[in-house]
């Protein structure tokens, strides 16, 4: 499981939107409204975001600022999102994507 | 399509930097970022910088970021988050993606302040989930509130990523190696001892030689690598971990410059390809400016300076200001950037191996090897002094521009001089008083408040302390020398927190009288003794 920082040393207790459901791969997951994707997936301990088109290798988050594209997922049926720069908005249907899902 | 006196593209510390200037030389400023929130990195720092006072020393990067929104703000500054320019043409237009839309805007003067982005390296299983940048952990703690990883291997010992490994410390993770293959330690020695009092090991010309697991990282091989970087049989070290962090530099995020037709250079002194610019920071197209990492990979504070720089010139390109004004104001910047170009780390120094500081002292080969400063190195430098009392004991023995120290002591026991690279030196005639300020100003956690003497056969160490639980007074636990070792047991005499002290703890362990001048660090073994006693009356 990932894990949340329940109070920080230098920032002290984060400040977040109100919790919400969402569904990954049909499970249904809790987040926090605002935050990306990404950050609700991990606290809910996923890693693999998706699986490579050619080589079914798998990818996660690795720039987590929406350059690097390896975190993306389909997103209510659109696929390619950058789920580490997308917010978290209740009843969002995230998916694993499989090569370009398109 | 729209017009502005001055379009700036990113709102970091140099974009924001750049705009509250034009616009309070009256300007009309809009600047474009793709992100969802201005500031660029400097949210995520949450390490004190180091710097003149002038210069915003020891204030908290995020609070740094906090006061550019609110001048820019004040200004005027319209800011347009989530939006990205796709391209910057020669007759300064831009075309800016903003949701599904591409609009075209026109600027008399442009300020390109894209940044940096971080640099990569290959390795078997590179490619697995966890396998991350120093930045991306950065983004997951300090603004999402997320462990990156439990266990984590930092690849890179320049100061991103000493000053990440750290911040994974505090917010609870445990960071197993701290491995470079270079032969030396690339950031700040004071950086990487902070990493290596806490007990991480340096693991220096060693490198990754393959990440494991099928769908994410479940453990790590280094080896150690020869001169010609290539691995030594026979060297190779495991860890199980959950995370791999890359750390291994920044190159200028300057493609826009590129596409506008500015003249470009490759300069490794600069990390890659950066425009080149005339004194004032104009490219070679006119109305063209560059400012912070993009034209060459700094840190933020200089950034800051860059931007001011860039609105000055761009006001006084479009006729805001008298070349005479500019001149004046540019002239105070330049001093100011000078100073901060400065020392080991100058740029002008980047890549050559310095054994000497600037008094003349070897510097520390242990530092440059381990991370820390060994016991028998550190009564070298002017800052390690024996004196009967509390009193400062400063172990920062590079030449770095930084003095927020000696302002601090409000008794004059901490003296760098005029010279902002100086190495602070004890002064033997002044009064400690023990308020600690030095203690909590030391952007690099360098100073110690130490009474070798306590007449009992103890001594006290002061510590800086930045972890949490906070530890109470009465814990027992171990001390740990500057290399993260256990040296005796230390009990917490007592835990001081001020607003002045900005969240550094100062924590006070009182240790046998040898170890005064070897235990640095505090661990908690057990709970506070007697604890659970009704009322919790310490005895």
């Amino acid at each position: 499981m990932g894990e949340r920082i329940a109070e920080h040393p230098i920032l002290g207790v984060l400040e977040k939107g109100q919790p919400v459901k969402f569904t990954f791969d049909g499970k249904e997951l809790e987040g926090f409204e605002g935050e990306p994707i990404a950050v609700a997936l991990k606290a809910a301990g996923l890693m693999v975001h998706r699986y490579t088109k050619k080589e079914h290798k798998p990818r996660g988050v690795f720039c987590a600022i929406g350059r690097c594209t390896d975190c993306v997922m389909v997103v209510d049926g659109v696929p390619n999102v950058r789920t580490c720069i997308t917010p978290l908005k209740a009843g969002m249907n995230v998916q694993t994507q499989y090569g370009t899902n398109v | 399509m729209k017009r502005y006196d001055l379009i700036i593209i990113g709102a970091g510390p140099a974009g924001l930097s750049a705009a509250t200037t034009a616009a309070r030389r009256g300007l009309a400023v809009v600047v474009f970022d793709e992100n969802e929130k201005p500031g660029g990195q400097l949210f995520k720092q949450i390490h004190k910088f180091f710097g003149s006072k002038e210069h915003q020393a020891k204030v908290r990067g995020f609070v740094i970021g906090r006061q550019l929104l609110d001048e820019a703000d004040a200004a005027g500054v319209q800011v347009q988050l989530n939006a990205t320019v796709i391209g910057l043409y020669q007759d300064k237009e831009i075309v800016v993606k903003i949701g599904t839309e591409v609009h075209h805007y026109k600027g008399d003067a442009i300020i390109v302040a894209t940044g940096a982005s971080e640099n990569m390296v290959t390795f078997p299983g590179w490619t697995l989930p966890g396998v991350i940048g120093a930045g991306a952990a950065q983004t997951m703690m300090n603004l999402h509130g997320i462990l990156p990883g439990k266990r984590v291997l930092m690849l890179g010992s320049g100061n991103v990523g000493l000053v990440v490994s750290f911040q994974l410390l505090q917010c609870g993770c445990e960071v197993v190696a701290l491995v470079d293959a270079a032969p030396r330690v690339g950031g700040y020695g004071v950086h990487a001892s902070k990493v290596a009092r806490t007990g991480v090991p340096f693991y220096l010309s060693h490198t990754i030689v393959a990440a494991e697991g099928d769908e994410c990282v479940t453990g790590v091989t280094i080896a150690e690598v020869d001169s010609n970087f290539t691995f030594i049989a026979g060297t190779e070290k495991h860890f199980d971990v959950d995370t791999i962090c890359l750390a291994v530099g920044l190159s200028p995020m300057s493609q826009l410059l590129k596409m506008a037709g500015c003249q470009m250079e490759d300069n490794p002194k600069r990390g890659g390809q950066t425009p080149i610019c005339d004194a004032v920071g104009m490219t070679s197209v006119a109305g063209i400016f560059a400012a912070g990492d993009v034209s060459g990979i700094e840190e933020a504070s200089s950034a800051m300076i860059e931007g001011r720089m860039a609105g000055i010139a761009a006001a006084h390109y479009l006729g805001y200001l008298e070349t005479q004004e500019r001149d004046a104001a540019l002239a105070d910047l330049n001093t100011a950037l000078d100073g901060l170009r400065q020392g080991m780390f100058a740029p002008k120094n980047r890549g050559k191996a310095i054994a000497e500081t600037e008094e003349g002292i070897a510097i520390s080969a242990n530092l440059l090897k381990n991370g820390y400063v060994a016991d028998d190195e550190v009564a070298r430098f002017p800052g390690v002094t024996h004196r009967t009392g509390v009193h400062p004991v400063i172990e920062c023995t590079q030449n770095i521009p930084c003095n927020p120290c000696q302002d601090a002591c409000p008794k004059g026991c901490i003296s760098i001089g005029s010279n902002i690279t100086s190495l602070p030196i004890a002064v033997a005639d002044a009064d400690c008083i023990n308020c600690g300020m030095c203690v909590a100003s030391c952007s690099g956690q360098a100073i110690f408040l130490v009474d070798e003497d306590c007449g009992d056969g103890t001594a006290t160490v002061t510590i800086p302390y930045e972890f949490l639980p906070l530890p109470a007074e009465g814990t027992m636990g171990v001390a740990l020398g500057r290399d993260g070792k256990r040296v005796c047991e230390a009990a917490v005499v007592s835990v001081k927190s001020a607003k002045a002290y900005d969240k550094t703890h100062l924590l006070t362990m009182r240790v046998p009288k040898a170890f005064a001048m070897k235990a640095r660090f505090f661990k908690p073994t057990m709970l506070k003794a007697f604890e659970k006693c009704e009322g919790g009356v310490m005895q």
